[in-house]
């Protein structure tokens, strides 16, 4: 038995990738890959009747194989289905790192969620508040509820939108300059920032559209997601390649940072770097940068 | 438990198996195909029999067809395939008791 580590609330989430729970050749060595995350599938990604099957081998992929550094997050069926319940107690039992909650609603599908999680850490002598949880926003209502969703539960470290299901319900199709989900998107981001969770875009899924893949990635990085959700491991070394801060980012976040510290010192509030006026509404998005930085291997430096 | 009717769980995917059980009178009669026989017939015998016992599987005529799977995938399915011929493989499952 693998015990793996408490999850960590907030950490690195650039990429997350999903493979179906039921498939044993795709989720024993998964962690080969680098992915920040992976999203073991027990919906969509598994037919009606194999369900049953797939928290089999789900429950024994999480006690046996070694994912070290990368999370494992399972995403459990709607709360309209007969499924949800037992798929939570062989998340629980089997010591995922969190849950995604498909096609979420309102702030009651969270509460729900996490009343039932609660429940099984008891049952299986799971460390309370161990199992954290996310949510997929799938449709008009989830988008409208986006932030009471963001903000039900301590357990809560962010949402995703599921582009097919959303455009499903609002009668589009993809647009490649993303104009479809633009609204949405944005919504979706500003009550995660208001919440304070983090927040991921959707997957794409054309494998051989290689430029609309990367016009999109790096829409999500100008839009300020943290990450994206994946359907195979070749797309991720493109989204941890545009979501790491440049070379020269780092280095003027570097010079921004050790000035505001030299300079608060002195009692001084507004400065200048490089010509740039800077005052203290820069200095969190430049941590964040060497921060990230620091994550992605390109910062070593003492400042974060 | 008792195996009461037939029932199958797995695929033929590489590092997969397929588990068949059937209802039997004399003990556990075992059938083994396996793409890596040679290898790993005998730990995968001594898997899923020991996986067998442990849900107290007395009589059942099993085949296993495996495309080389790990050791939990084949907990995996026989486990699946003894609580789908008992109509028990839905719900209250009992994680890290006799699943495990």
């Amino acid at each position: 038995m693998i015990p793996r580590p408490k999850p960590e609330r907030f950490r690195l989430r650039r990429t997350m990738i999903f493979m179906s729970a039921q498939k044993p050749g795709l989720i024993k060595d998964a962690y080969i890959y680098g992915v920040d995350s992976i999203m073991l599938d027990l919906e969509d990604a598994v037919a009606e009747n194999q369900k049953d099957a797939a928290r089999f081998s789900l429950y024994h992929a999480l006690k046996t194989i070694d994912y070290g550094d990368t999370e494992v997050i399972v995403r459990i069926n709607g709360l309209d289905t007969p499924h949800w319940q037992e798929d939570i107690r062989v998340c629980v039992a089997g010591g995922a790192d969190g849950i995604r909650i498909a096609k979420c609603e309102s702030a009651q599908d969270v509460r729900t969620v996490e009343e039932h999680v609660l429940a099984a850490e008891r049952e299986f002598g799971v460390e309370e508040g161990r199992t954290l949880l996310m949510a997929a926003l799938e449709s008009p209502k989830g988008i409208l509820n986006a932030y009471e969703i963001c903000s039900a539960s301590d357990r809560m470290f962010g949402v995703a939108i599921s582009g097919g299901d959303f455009r499903k319900c609002m009668q589009t199709k993809f647009t490649p300059d993303g104009v479809d989900m633009m609204v949405a998107r944005g919504q979706m981001l500003i009550a995660a920032r208001a919440a304070g969770v983090q927040c991921f875009d959707t997957v794409f899924t054309n494998l051989n559209d290689e430029e609309g893949y990367r016009a999109e990635v790096m829409q999500n990085k100008a839009m300020g997601f943290d990450g994206k959700s994946l359907i195979n491991p070749k797309q991720i070394r493109l989204v941890h390649e545009l979501f790491a801060p440049t070379e020269k980012e780092i280095v003027q976040a570097e010079k921004i940072v050790r000035a505001y510290r030299e300079q608060s010192a002195a009692g001084v509030g507004v400065f200048t770097v490089d010509g740039k006026m800077i005052d203290i509404a820069f200095i969190p998005g430049a941590e964040r940068t060497l921060k990230l930085a620091r994550a992605c291997g390109l910062y070593e430096g003492d400042l974060v | 438990m008792q195996i009461l009717k037939p029932a199958v769980a797995g695929t033929l995917e590489s590092s997969d198996l397929m588990v068949t059980l059937e209802p039997g009178s004399d003990g556990i009669e075992l059938s083994l195909t396996s793409s890596v026989m040679n290898q790993y017939g005998r730990q995968i015998k001594k898997t899923v029999l020991e996986t067998l016992e442990r849900l107290e599987v007395k009589d059942a005529k099993v085949t296993v067809v495996d495309k080389g799977a790990l050791d939990c995938t084949i907990k995996a399915r026989v486990e699946c395939a003894v609580l789908r011929s008992c109509d028990k493989s839905d719900k209250n499952i009992d994680w890290g008791g006799v699943i495990r």
